[in-house]
C-alpha cells in the first residue's frame, strides 16, 4: 500500500468520524448509553468525624501475614475463574484462602 | 511534659498501636483510652472511605468488612503524602498484588488499574476539543497535522475481562456473572458533559490511540496504522469527536525546532 | 467583600441539579479546599457555576495548622492557587493538626493550649495569612480528649492568636456543644470567654452519641439535623454578636436538599429574630 493511499484514506476515515460526529442526535443517544456507565465522585476530603464508634477503630483486624482471618465476601462470588491445577474451583472466595498462601 | 513534636509524632504512632500519647486524659482518667479511641476510629474510617470512592467497585467485589480492614492495611503501608486525598491510592493496584489475602482474585489488581484511571479522568485538566472545521482542515494537511488527545483519555489493558467485570459491579448495578478471563482493553475517557466512561476496545484501536498520543503526523500515523491490516480506525475517531477528546497536540515535538 | 450575614450550606455534588433548578436564596456557599484541588472537570465546573452566583466560603480541612514543624508549603501553594481562580469572600481553617512529617492521616486531631503550641499556631496562622494575601479564621474544635500539659483554657488560646495574628475566628457551635459535653463544663461559660468581636462566621452541625461510664460522649459527625440544644446555644450567642454569617454542615449520610433548606430556613429565622432584636436594642 503506497504513502498517498494510506494517507487518502486515512483523511477519508477522519471525514466519515466528523459526519458522524455532525449527527447530533446521534452523538447525544450514545452519551445518554454510556453516562450510566460513569462515576460520580473520585476522592474527597471531608471535615466531620466519622459516624462510627470509638469501638470501629480498633475492632477491624490488623494484617499480619497469616493470621489474616478475613475473605472477600462480596460480588466477587459472581465473577467465574476456571479451575487451578489441581481441579480447585476458584469461583468466588468464600473459601478459606489458605491455599494461596505461602506456608507459615 | 514532651514537646509538641514529640507529642505529635506519640500521637500519630498511637493512633495505629493504641498506645495512649503522653500527656492524653480526661476528666475521668479511665476513659482516656475509650476517647483516644475516637481518633483511632476517625483516622482508619476515614481513610478507608476516602479509598473506597475511589474503588467503589473493588470494594464492592471484596465486600465491605474485607475492603475496611484491607484498606487499613494500605493506610499504613502507603498513607496519604499530600492532604488532597482525591490523589490518594495511586499504589491500591500494586499493594494488591502483593497482598495474599485477595490473591483468590486475580483480577484484582487490574480492576483497581481501571478505578484508578477513572478517577484520574474525573479530576483531570480542561482541554477545548477541536471544532469540526479544525479537524477538517488537519485532514486537508496530513504531512504536518499532529492531534493531541484531552488529558483524561487512558488506556488499560489487562488479561482479565476489566470492563465486563466493572460494569457488572459497580454500585447499584445487578451483580451478574462475568467470565473473568478473557482478556480486555479499556478505553477511559472524560466526554463533552463531563462524565467519565469507561469502554472496551480492540486491540487495534488501543495501537492506533497510542500513536496518537505519540503526536506523530497524521501521515506518519496513517502509515503505521497500515502495519495492522483490516483494522478500520472510523468507529474509534467518531467516538473520540462525539466525546470531545481529540484537541490541540500539548507542545510541538522538538524536531520541529532547528 | 465578607460573607452575607445570612444562612450558607455546605456544597454537595449530588445537590448540582437541585441547586441550577431552584437557585435558592442562600447566604454563601461553603467548600472544602481539598476537593478541588484537582485540573479541571466536573468539580471546578460546578464551583465556577456556584461562584457566579452566590458569596463562597473555601474551607480548609487539610493545613495541619495545629502541627510542629513549617506548614506544607505545597499544600500552601495549592490553597494561594485556588483562592486565586475563585476568590472567595472568606477563608477559613481549624485550630487542629492533621499532617505528621509528610503523612495526612485525614483526622482533625487535637493540641494541648501551651505557651509552645501558641507560638506554632499563632506562626503558622501568620503564614497562611501572607501566602494567601488576606485575613483567614480559625475554628474551635471539638474535643475528645484533654491534655495534662494544657496550660491556657482553649477560649483564651483563640482569643490571643487572634489579639496576636489579627485572624477572625469561625465559631463552630456544635463544637461548643460537643466539646462541653463531652468535658463536662458550661457551654454558656465557653461562650462567656469566647472573642465573639471576632467572629466571622458560624457553623451548626449535627452529632452523634454514644455513652460511657460518666456520661455521653458527643462525637462531631455532621450526619444528623443540629440539635435543638444547639440550637439554644445559637440564639445565645446572636443575642450578644448580632446576626452573622451562619453554615449548616451535613456531610455524613448527606439528605435530600429540601432537607438542607429546612436547617437554612431555621437558621434564617433566628437571624432575622436577632436583626429585629438588634433594631428594638437601638430605636
Amino acid at each position: 500500500m503506497t504513502r498517498m493511499t494510506t494517507t487518502l484514506q486515512l483523511t477519508a476515515t477522519l471525514a466519515t468520524a466528523l459526519a458522524m460526529a455532525a449527527s447530533a442526535a446521534q452523538a447525544q443517544e450514545e452519551a445518554e448509553m454510556e453516562k450510566c456507565f460513569g462515576v460520580s465522585l473520585a476522592g474527597e476530603n471531608d471535615c466531620a468525624a466519622g459516624p462510627g464508634t470509638t469501638c470501629a477503630g480498633t475492632s477491624v483486624v490488623d494484617y499480619q501475614g497469616n493470621a489474616w482471618t478475613l475473605v472477600p465476601a462480596g460480588t466477587c462470588a459472581t465473577i467465574e475463574l476456571p479451575a487451578q491445577a489441581d481441579g480447585t474451583a476458584r469461583m468466588g472466595s468464600l473459601e478459606a484462602l489458605d491455599r494461596d498462601l505461602p506456608s507459615a | 511534659m514532651p514537646s509538641h513534636p514529640d507529642l505529635v509524632a506519640a500521637f500519630r504512632s498511637g493512633v495505629w498501636t493504641g498506645a495512649l500519647p503522653p500527656g492524653v486524659t480526661a476528666r475521668d482518667p479511665a476513659e482516656a483510652a475509650r476517647r483516644f479511641a475516637v481518633h483511632r476510629n476517625n483516622v482508619a474510617h476515614g481513610l478507608s472511605e476516602a479509598l473506597a470512592t475511589r474503588f467503589p467497585v473493588v470494594r464492592r467485589l471484596v465486600g465491605e468488612r474485607f475492603f475496611s480492614a484491607m484498606a487499613r492495611a494500605f493506610a499504613q503501608a502507603h498513607p496519604p503524602e499530600s492532604p488532597v486525598l482525591l490523589a490518594w491510592g495511586g499504589a491500591f493496584p500494586q499493594f494488591l498484588e502483593a497482598f495474599p489475602p485477595a490473591t483468590a482474585l486475580p483480577y484484582l489488581p487490574d480492576v483497581a488499574r481501571l478505578e484508578t484511571a477513572l478517577g484520574l479522568a474525573y479530576h483531570a485538566g480542561d482541554a477545548e476539543p477541536l471544532s469540526p472545521a479544525d479537524l477538517v482542515r488537519l485532514a486537508q494537511e496530513p504531512d504536518t497535522a499532529r492531534l493531541g488527545l484531552h488529558p483524561s483519555v487512558q488506556v488499560v489493558a489487562s488479561c482479565y475481562a476489566i470492563v465486563s467485570i466493572w460494569r457488572a459491579n459497580r454500585p447499584g448495578a445487578p451483580a451478574r456473572p462475568v467470565a473473568a478471563v478473557n482478556p480486555e482493553t479499556a478505553l477511559v475517557l472524560r466526554d463533552r458533559r463531563l462524565d467519565v466512561i469507561a469502554q472496551a476496545i480492540s486491540p487495534g484501536d488501543a495501537a492506533f490511540l497510542s500513536q496518537l498520543r505519540d503526536g506523530d503526523t497524521l501521515l506518519a500515523f496513517a502509515a503505521a496504522a497500515s502495519v495492522e491490516p483490516g483494522h478500520d480506525p472510523a468507529p474509534l475517531l467518531a467516538r473520540l469527536v462525539s466525546a470531545g477528546v481529540l484537541v490541540a497536540p500539548a507542545l510541538p515535538p522538538m524536531k520541529d525546532h532547528p | 467583600m465578607p460573607l452575607p450575614d445570612a444562612p450558607g450550606l455546605g456544597f454537595k455534588a449530588e445537590h448540582f441539579a437541585d441547586i441550577v433548578s431552584s437557585r435558592p436564596a442562600l447566604g454563601f456557599w461553603e467548600v472544602h479546599a481539598e476537593n478541588y484541588m484537582g485540573e479541571g472537570g466536573r468539580p471546578h465546573a460546578q464551583l465556577a457555576a456556584l461562584r457566579d452566583d452566590c458569596a463562597m466560603s473555601i474551607h480548609g480541612v487539610g493545613l495541619s495548622i495545629g502541627g510542629p514543624g513549617r506548614l506544607d508549603a505545597a499544600h500552601l501553594a495549592r490553597l494561594r492557587r485556588l483562592c486565586d481562580r475563585y476568590e472567595p469572600d472568606s477563608f477559613s481553617e481549624h485550630l487542629a493538626w492533621s499532617s505528621h512529617e509528610g503523612t495526612f492521616l485525614n483526622d482533625l486531631l487535637p493540641l494541648p493550649y501551651t505557651e509552645e503550641t501558641l507560638g506554632i499556631v499563632c506562626d503558622h496562622v501568620d503564614e497562611v495569612q501572607a501566602a494567601l494575601g488576606r485575613r483567614m479564621l480559625l475554628e474551635n474544635p471539638s474535643t475528645y480528649v484533654l491534655f495534662a500539659q494544657s496550660t491556657i483554657p482553649e477560649t483564651e488560646f483563640l482569643a490571643e492568636v487572634a489579639r496576636r495574628t489579627s485572624c477572625g475566628l469561625l465559631l463552630d457551635v456544635n463544637n461548643v456543644f460537643v466539646s462541653a459535653t463531652n468535658h463536662r463544663t458550661d457551654p454558656h461559660a465557653y461562650l462567656d470567654a469566647f472573642p465573639l468581636h471576632a467572629v466571622g462566621e458560624i457553623h451548626l452541625g449535627g452529632f452523634f452519641e454514644e455513652a460511657l461510664p460518666s456520661g455521653p460522649l458527643l462525637i462531631d459527625a455532621h450526619g444528623t439535623p443540629v440539635a435543638d440544644p444547639v440550637w439554644d446555644l445559637f440564639a445565645f450567642i446572636l443575642e450578644r454578636t448580632g446576626p452573622r454569617p451562619t453554615l449548616i454542615e451535613w456531610d455524613n449520610d448527606v439528605p435530600s436538599f429540601a432537607t438542607l433548606l429546612r436547617e437554612a430556613e431555621r437558621a434564617r429565622a433566628a437571624l432575622d429574630r436577632a436583626r429585629g432584636g438588634l433594631l428594638a436594642f437601638a430605636s
